[in-house]
């Protein structure tokens, strides 16, 4: 607890860094797998090859995937990019094979609804099918996010990591409270984010809340 | 970057240190992990999902395991075991039980209630209903959280070689305490290959190990329950 006061400025420092290198993926992830998820529920051949090169970059191992990005990249092989990027991939690896099956379970009747009210392809998608989605799509942001925060740490073996580097100074050190105060830091992290996004959740869906109030009344 | 010219390069294929024999301990790491994971989650995960008691444990410990910082993990074990095998492979075995957990209770909880009964009323007593019915139906589950762990575990194992464990992470850290990076992509290139390999067989063990009547049924629900991992179901459920 002593090392943890006397060296708030450099875990707040971290901890800034941990944030943004560890939710700005998922929000890159998610821009790009919500129309790839589209695109993969529209062509069935598409599907399936979307749904199995997800699977193949989502088995790649983190440490490995920081290590070979500058390849592709064109990137310094230590430059903090690569963290960003891979974790963006694995995000997308994840939300597209999500999105495809959460467009999927848009009940027909309410995609011909919109039709018939005139909407648009366009306008019907963002209007009707996607909203209708939020739950399911959510619950995989979550998920990625939670894994993407905890991910963020195996950077700091590369020298880059947000709170990872109390792991690696903590070892290097020998000090066991600042080991032990970054795992309690990013499971925390995690927990709090992973609360927020619930509660984003259930501001976008309102017609889940009426749908819950009902359930509880009938149950009371 | 002549990462290929590291590869294939001759003095890297025989001797200390070569690439058989870090892929081999990899390969022991991973299977000594996944033995241990599996003889204390598949009695545990079946006797949990048989009695329905303390489910929720199962799905939490599963759910809380994404939160929890590998690297972290690995260096505070490592810290109370000094350096060695066993901190090391203790952090593995943590991280791989959970899949395996919730693999066998989503299995075996799911296991279609009037199949259960029909066993009953064939006159199959409660051991008989497990092992005969239960668990031959929820094999795909488990071996779809057996298939979750192992990358877990191959991928965790490479992290490893931070705090001194041997394994194709080796080439990651030292690599990178020289500059060499041909030698630290080309290890990436070989980690990444095993994962996808080691995928890929496990697909093919649990084509052969399903009963054929749970992978050809005709109900699309059959068909997916193959095909879904345990931690996906899970993030569903989440």
């Amino acid at each position: 607890m002593n090392w943890v006061i006397q060296n708030l400025g450099f875990i707040s420092s971290l901890l800034t860094d941990h944030i943004v290198f560890s939710l700005v993926p998922v929000v890159i992830g998610l821009v790009i797998a919500v129309p790839l998820g589209w695109l993969a529920n529209r062509a069935g051949f598409g599907r399936a090859v979307v749904v199995n090169l997800a699977g193949l970059l989502y088995t790649v191992p983190s440490l490995a995937l920081f290590v070979f990005l500058p390849v592709i990249l064109g990137t310094g092989i230590l430059d903090p990019v690569n963290v960003i990027v891979a974790l963006s991939v694995y995000t997308v690896a994840l939300l597209v094979r999500t999105v495809a099956d959460a467009l999927e379970a848009v009940p027909p009747l309410l995609v011909d609804a919109a039709t018939a009210m005139g909407f648009k392809p366009f306008r019907r998608f963002v209007a009707a099918e996607l909203p209708v989605s939020v739950p399911v799509i959510l619950a995989g942001v979550r998920v990625a996010a939670v894994s993407s925060i905890s991910l963020v740490t195996v950077g700091s073996v590369i020298g880059f990591g947000g709170l990872g580097q109390m792991f690696t100074d903590g070892f290097q050190r020998s000090i066991t409270a600042e080991v032990v105060a970054g795992i309690v830091l990013v499971v925390a992290l995690a927990l709090i984010v992973d609360g927020i996004l619930l509660l984003i959740g259930r501001a976008l869906t309102p017609w889940d809340r009426a749908a819950r109030a009902v359930a509880k009344g009938a149950t009371a | 970057m002549n990462f290929l010219g590291w590869l294939f390069d001759p003095a890297h294929w025989s001797g200390s240190g070569s690439i058989p024999q870090r892929l081999v301990e990899h390969i022991g790491y991973t299977a000594l992990t996944m033995l241990i994971a599996i003889v204390i989650a598949v009695p545990l995960g079946a006797w949990i999902g048989h009695t329905g008691k303390g489910g929720f444990l199962v799905v939490g410990s599963a759910n809380g395991l994404r939160a929890l910082p590998t690297l972290g993990v690995l260096i505070l074990l490592v810290q109370w075991t000094g350096l060695g095998l066993l901190g090391p492979l203790i952090a593995l075995v943590l991280l791989a039980v959970p899949p395996v957990l919730a693999g066998t209770y989503a299995g075996v909880r799911n296991v279609d209630a009037s199949v259960v009964d029909a066993a009953r009323g064939m006159g199959m007593r409660g051991r008989d209903v497990l092992f005969g019915v239960e668990l031959p139906n929820a094999l795909p589950l488990i071996i779809g959280g057996i298939r979750s762990s192992v990358l877990q575990v191959i991928s965790t194992a490479t992290i490893a070689a931070y705090v001194g464990l041997d394994g194709l992470g080796r080439y990651i850290i030292d690599g990178l305490s020289i500059r060499d990076f041909p030698q630290m992509i080309g290890g990436s290139i070989l980690v990444a290959l095993l994962a996808v390999v080691a995928d890929l067989v496990l697909a093919g063990l649990q084509k052969l190990l399903v009963s054929p009547g749970l992978q050809t049924a005709g109900t699309g629900r059959r068909v997916r329950a193959v095909a879904t991992r345990p931690t996906d179901t899970a993030a569903q459920a989440a």
